[in-house]
């Protein structure tokens, strides 16, 4: 991305607690208007970054820019940006008006504009019976509402937001996941969304960057990320992959032909350009990518005979494992259940597997 | 609850021990169980609280005549109460003084109180144990300190006079009201910040952030968060000192001198040299009764301001 696109630019950001390195070397840019997902498994740094957005924690080195302002001078108070706190942080001594009116003191505003606002964020949170509950008074997906409307009211560039939906159960947060999507989508505001759930990551992003160890792994829209993952981390944090080793035999027409152990030949257009012919790789291919069939398909050279290993009917679809000869790991398939189903299939059945083009992708590490 | 006795009934095994009336009615009433547990506590709050305040209410009906009492019921004492101005002034002495003292050591304390809730991360309780040291001491041995402190002879006064600042003892440092003020201040500080240091670090810190966050500033945030906050603390630091302070008469006594005399030497001289047990007893009462409707307004305003400043 070209950086004058960049609404909110992280530059070589490092953070260190003590001698714990929190982020190492993290260099990010979100564009205006955005949906962005810091995406990761628990204490990757994901909060710390955020945390730095808001000014909470200072980087130890590199820099914040925020519309093209650095940020190492600009206090929390000062900062184009508001948070919705991972615990809410409603103020229990107030009600849900003040808490909701509560930045707003300091613009000078009238009474009557500052209720009319109010009103309006009640409304648009579809809380506007609740005014003068007290925080103690509500539910989490109550309180949550009004942490993101407290943050709202103030039009603030840029909304950072640490795991809002963590404390709710599954039928309110799918909920939540569409109304915050659709409330994004009308105020036009800059969402930056900590997660550590990938499914809401890629229900809810426009982009997401995948973090572990303190590091940012993938930064890139929810289709490519799932499709087209740069590493076996990030593959293998966003859904399920079968992973083989495997070497280049050739290139040509930007196509790679690579000989994958257990699989025979396979080519593929996923794959990273600077890789020459001999090297040693790692291919993946994602469960549902591959067709289970009794017989052998024909038509098609990309298949592989196995050997039916354990099935798990999950009603939708079901997942089978399949071993292939010459490697020890089973290969795992996920079909959808077309069919009304029979029985589970026998084990050790002789079966055969196959895929379409490109269904492979290359990795970075082999 | 309800569900326990349902399964019982249902599955009709027999009754467990103690399920007889009682046994329901204390499975059922959370009240009920409460006061079960309470009731050593009360017997002895009754016995030991009820029993004299009752006795000092009947008594101030009474008459001393010599070393006996006339019982015959009368409201003399009262009526003696507003006619001496002595009483009256004496009284109003005593509330301004422990005012005072309560104002002073709640001003002195929320810092520290602060201080340690927010700024010591690591063992606090070695803080808190190090700040309180001092009142592991006697009351009467704290007293006396402030004495050797402010006494004519004393540590300020020896100092001053050595730098050559002054030529004679200051006499106002000693047998004053201020000097009862600063001692009480001092004596009463652990009941202070013990309560305040608990509201302060009972509240979570990332509210702080958030009011950051929405864009106050440090004082503002002290403001409309921390302190609003933190009131519980501040009025039981407050009602903790202000309650004994007014009734005391230790330290007027040994620090007070003429002016600084409080209610609390009255009515000890009315229980001892006066020998008036009667007038006691009323004055008793009559300081009780203010004591209470100064702490039912205290916490009357507090709340009013507390929602005012949010
Ligand atoms: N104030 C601190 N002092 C020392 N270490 C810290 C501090 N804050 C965070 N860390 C460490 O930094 C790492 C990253 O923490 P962070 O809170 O950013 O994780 P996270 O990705 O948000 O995790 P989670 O999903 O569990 O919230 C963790 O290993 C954590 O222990
Ligand atoms: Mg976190």
């Amino acid at each position: 991305m070209k950086q004058s696109d960049a609404y909110i630019s992280i530059r070589n950001v490092n953070k260190l607690f003590g001698s714990f390195q929190a982020i190492s070397d993290v260099s990010i840019d979100i564009r205006q208007g955005e949906f962005f997902s810091l995406l990761g498994s628990s204490g990757c740094g994901k909060t710390t970054l955020l945390r730095m957005l808001a000014g909470f924690e200072m980087p130890t080195s590199g820099e914040i820019f925020i519309d093209g302002q650095p940020m190492s001078e600009v206090p929390p108070h000062r900062r184009p940006v508001n948070m919705v706190f991972q615990s809410y942080a409603i103020f229990p001594h107030l009600n849900v008006r003040d808490n909701i009116a509560y930045g707003l003191r300091k613009r000078k505003l009238s009474r009557a504009k500052r209720d009319t606002m109010v009103d309006e964020m009640l409304e648009l949170i579809k809380l506007p019976e609740y005014g003068d509950r007290k925080a103690n008074q509500l539910s989490g997906g109550q309180r949550q509402r009004i942490a993101l409307a407290r943050a709202l009211i103030l039009r603030p560039k840029v909304l950072l937001l640490d795991e809002p939906l963590g404390a709710l159960d599954k039928q309110l947060r799918e909920q939540m996941q569409l109304e915050l999507r659709a409330l994004q989508k009308t105020v036009g505001i800059t969402f930056v969304f900590v997660t550590h759930d990938q499914e809401e990551a890629l229900t809810l992003s426009d982009r997401i960057a995948v973090m572990a160890n303190g590091r940012e792994l993938q930064v890139d829209t929810p289709t490519r990320l799932y499709e087209r993952p740069v590493n076996r981390d990030v593959a293998s944090f966003i859904g399920n992959m079968n992973f083989f080793e495997g070497k280049i035999t050739g290139i040509s027409d930007h196509r790679a032909s690579v000989d994958v152990k257990g699989l025979g030949h396979v080519t593929t257009t996923n794959f990273d350009a600077k890789l020459k012919p001999g090297v040693d790789i790692c291919i993946a291919i994602r469960p549902e990518k591959l067709i289970l069939t009794e017989n052998e398909p024909r038509n098609t050279g990309n298949k592989a005979r196995g050997q039916m290993d354990k099935a798990a009917y999950l009603g939708e679809r079901s997942h089978y494992y399949v071993r292939l000869d010459g490697i020890s790991q089973p290969v795992a398939i996920s079909a959808q259940n077309r069919q009304r189903a029979e029985g589970a299939p026998e084990e050790k059945r002789p079966i055969w597997i196959s895929w379409e083009d490109d269904a492979f992708v290359v990795l970075e590490d082999g | 609850m309800s569900g326990e006795s349902a399964t019982s009934a249902n599955s009709g095994s027999p009754k467990p021990p103690g399920t007889g009336r009682l046994g329901r009615l204390l499975q059922r009433s959370e009240a009920a169980r409460g006061l079960s547990l309470l009731s050593p506590t009360l017997l002895i709050m009754f016995i030991g609280v009820a029993v004299p305040f009752g006795i000092l209410i009947v008594m101030s009906f009474w008459t001393q005549i010599g070393f006996g009492f006339d019982t015959s019921p009368t409201v003399a004492n009262y009526e003696n109460f507003g006619e001496r101005p002595i009483y009256g002034a004496l009284l109003k002495r005593s509330l301004w003084m422990s005012s005072a003292a309560t104002a002073a050591t709640v001003l002195l304390c929320y810092p520290m109180a602060y201080f340690v809730a927010f700024h010591i991360h690591r063992n606090k309780m070695i803080w808190i144990v190090l700040i309180t040291l001092p009142f592991w001491t006697s009351y009467l041995l704290r007293v006396f300190a402030w004495k050797v402190v402010l006494g004519y002879e004393g540590v300020i006064n020896s100092a001053l006079m050595t730098l050559g600042l002054i030529k004679a003892p200051l006499e106002f440092l000693l047998y004053s009201q201020s000097a009862v003020v600063i001692t009480l201040a001092h004596a009463w500080a652990a009941f202070a910040i013990l309560p305040m240091y608990v509201s302060l670090e009972k509240i979570d810190k990332s509210l702080l952030e958030a009011a950051t966050d929405l864009g106050d500033g440090p004082v503002r945030r002290f403001l409309r968060i921390t302190l609003p906050l933190s009131m519980p603390g501040v009025i039981s630091a407050s009602l903790l000192i202000f309650i004994p302070t007014t009734g005391d008469y230790i330290t007027p006594a040994l620090l007070g001198g003429p002016d600084g005399a409080m209610i609390g030497n009255l009515i000890q001289k009315q229980f001892g040299a006066i020998n008036n047990w009667p007038m006691g007893a009323t004055l008793s009462i009559i300081l009780m009764l203010s004591i209470a409707a100064i702490a039912l307004v205290f916490m009357f305003v507090t709340n009013f301001v507390r929602k005012r400043i949010s």
